[in-house]
């Protein structure tokens, strides 16, 4: 049951031109600031070689390719999600799934996995430039699998929140504004506060980017695993109440 | 067909909107084999009923049962005994018409070896055979509703809920969707929403009319059809007839003049007085000039009912 709602909305999302627009253009982008950090590598190279300990190509091309996807997954997943739950209410397609044996639970995860698809493929492409370094050079590949997995659990909690968000309304472009916001205020919640005092900590401690740098750097902390997995369960219990309460006719 | 197990049963079930009830104490039951014909004019609570009945829609207080499972306490065994055909069908409009099937079929638990063969036969029965590569968008109105009917059969469940099935198509396609749901009558239970009179006279076994949220009427559609015989005839007369005599003629209940001049005289149900009134007329010298049956209709029992016409509304 989860994998045909899954499914359906994988292939759904590919039945239209938004998704090739997503990834045609989020390619482009990265192949630009790509160059850019391998470009960057090449000319600070001879330099490196005198340094002990110096970074490696990992760490200077390959992890901020990573974070390069991770700012773009950010502002493409308003668009990404705001279908999921908006669109079907609005074209009256709910009904379908309301009407046949599956629970809102199972219908929740079925979308969740759809879009996760969606970011797999994203990030499977974003992942071929860092590869292609293998051409002329090697990687660390302990750094890189961890910069990946800090990838993954970035995206499925930013996913999570444009679910929550798209269930909320009828309105796609509602869905992707709200999701805009949110996910904006969690990458900004700590411009201002950096660090004063324990209300510092706290804020820093929201900010949805500042748990995925230490991934990029090669840092495995449980800690930040257990910010993202929360983060996304609580989106997808509060999409599960939110469609609960939408049978019972509260809108 | 009166002892055959009992496949949708609500019990007083209300819905509220905000303060405003827009269902309110519905009770009734309908068996397999049975189609029930559910009418009333726009905004009388149909559609809330169908999507309660669907799982769509909470009720606010009471229970329905679909097949002896409770919507509440155990929605997907329910479900899984259960076809609907919103008003609007729910279509995905970048799916071919096999895709969405298929996707219909796998919703409902439909094992991956028989979805093929399930397929198939919905679209046969829903004259689909022709259309099964071409995007849902595309179709004409008439074809997009057969497709919302195959999605509504494909697991062949025992209770079909049509919401207006007959809405915007020709009226050869009408003849066909209404010979579909005889069929499907036969085995099934169906209940289907409509403010087209005829069309449960052609269809239904039973009649519930709903207004203002509340069932006016539940009666099998025989029961209703005797009630419809005449109970009145109109007479005309040339010169002004004695209402009294009329009146004590035997089987005559009451007699009354229209604003056109005639006389409607109102007898036993089944009786027929117009031997005698003709009699009386001849007798009299009146100048009998024409009478006629009443014809009543399922419009003005609608109307009775109701206080409003089921088109003006």
């Amino acid at each position: 049951m989860i994998r045909a709602i899954a499914w359906r909305e994988w292939r759904g999302l590919f039945l239209s031109p938004l998704a090739f627009i997503i990834l045609g253009v989020t390619q482009i982008i990265l192949a630009r600031l790509f160059l850019g950090h391998v470009n960057l590598f090449l000319m600070i190279q001879g330099r490196l070689a005198t340094l002990p300990n110096a970074p490696g190509l990992t760490s200077l091309v390959a992890a901020p390719v990573l974070g390069n996807t991770g700012v773009l997954l950010m502002l493409i997943t308003p668009l990404a999600t705001m279908r999921l739950i908006a669109e079907e209410r609005h074209n009256r397609t709910l009904t379908l799934l309301y009407s046949s044996p599956a629970s809102l639970t199972e219908i929740v995860l079925g979308k969740y996995l759809g879009i996760l698809g969606f970011y797999a493929v994203i990030i499977l492409m974003s992942l071929a430039m860092p590869l292609s370094l293998l051409i002329g050079g090697g990687l660390d590949w302990g750094a890189l699998a961890c910069g990946l997995l800090g990838l993954m659990l970035f995206a499925a909690s930013l996913g999570a929140i444009g679910l929550f968000m798209s269930t909320l309304t009828r309105y796609p472009a509602v869905a992707a504004m709200g999701t805009f916001g949110v996910v904006f205020f969690l990458w900004i919640v700590d411009y201002a506060g950096h660090g004063r005092g324990a209300g510092g900590a706290l804020v820093g401690y929201l900010s949805i980017v500042n748990h995925y740098e230490p991934f990029l750097r090669g840092l495995f902390d449980t800690s930040n695993v257990a910010y993202y997995v929360v983060l996304a369960a609580t989106c997808l219990v509060m999409s599960v109440r939110r469609l609960e309460a939408d049978r019972l006719g509260v809108r | 067909m009166s002892h055959s197990e009992v496949l949708v049963e609500t019990d007083v079930v209300t819905r509220f909107y905000g303060r405003h009830a827009a269902v309110s104490d519905m009770s009734f039951m309908i068996r397999r084999g049975e189609v029930l014909g559910f009418l009333g004019p726009n905004g009388a609570g149909k559609t809330t009923t169908m999507q309660m009945l669907s799982g769509n829609l909470a009720p606010s207080s009471g229970r329905i049962l679909i097949a002896g499972h409770d919507m509440q306490e155990a929605p997907e065994q329910a479900k899984a005994h259960l076809g609907y055909l919103p008003e609007y069908p729910p279509l995905y409009r970048e799916f071919t018409v096999d895709e969405y099937l298929d996707y219909a079929a796998a919703l409902r638990r439909i094992p991956r070896a028989s979805r093929r063969a399930a397929r198939e036969r919905a679209k046969a029965r829903c004259g689909l055979h022709e259309v099964g590569g071409r995007l849902t968008a595309n179709l004409s109105k008439g074809f997009q509703q057969r497709v919302g009917l195959a999605q509504a059969i494909i697991h062949d469940p025992d209770v079909v809920i049509l919401d207006e099935p007959t809405v915007g198509l020709d009226p050869i396609q009408i003849r066909e969707v209404r010979a579909l749901i005889r069929e499907l009558g036969s085995e099934h239970a169906v209940i289907l929403s409509t403010h087209i009179l005829p069309e449960v006279q052609a269809s239904c076994d039973r009649v519930q009319i709903i207004h203002k949220g509340r069932l006016v009427l539940n009666e099998d559609i025989n029961t209703l059809m005797a009630h419809m015989e005449s109970q009145a005839l109109i007479a005309a007369f040339r010169a002004a007839p004695d209402l009294g005599a009329l009146g004590r003629l035997p089987q005559v209940h009451a007699v009354t003049t229209q604003e056109d001049g005639r006389v409607r005289i109102l007898h036993e149900p089944g009786a027929d007085p117009t031997d005698a009134i003709v009699g009386l007329a001849l007798e009299k010298g009146w100048g009998l000039r024409e009478i006629n049956p009443e014809h009543s209709t399922l419009e003005s029992i609608f109307v009775e009912l109701t206080g409003e016409s089921p088109e003006a509304s």
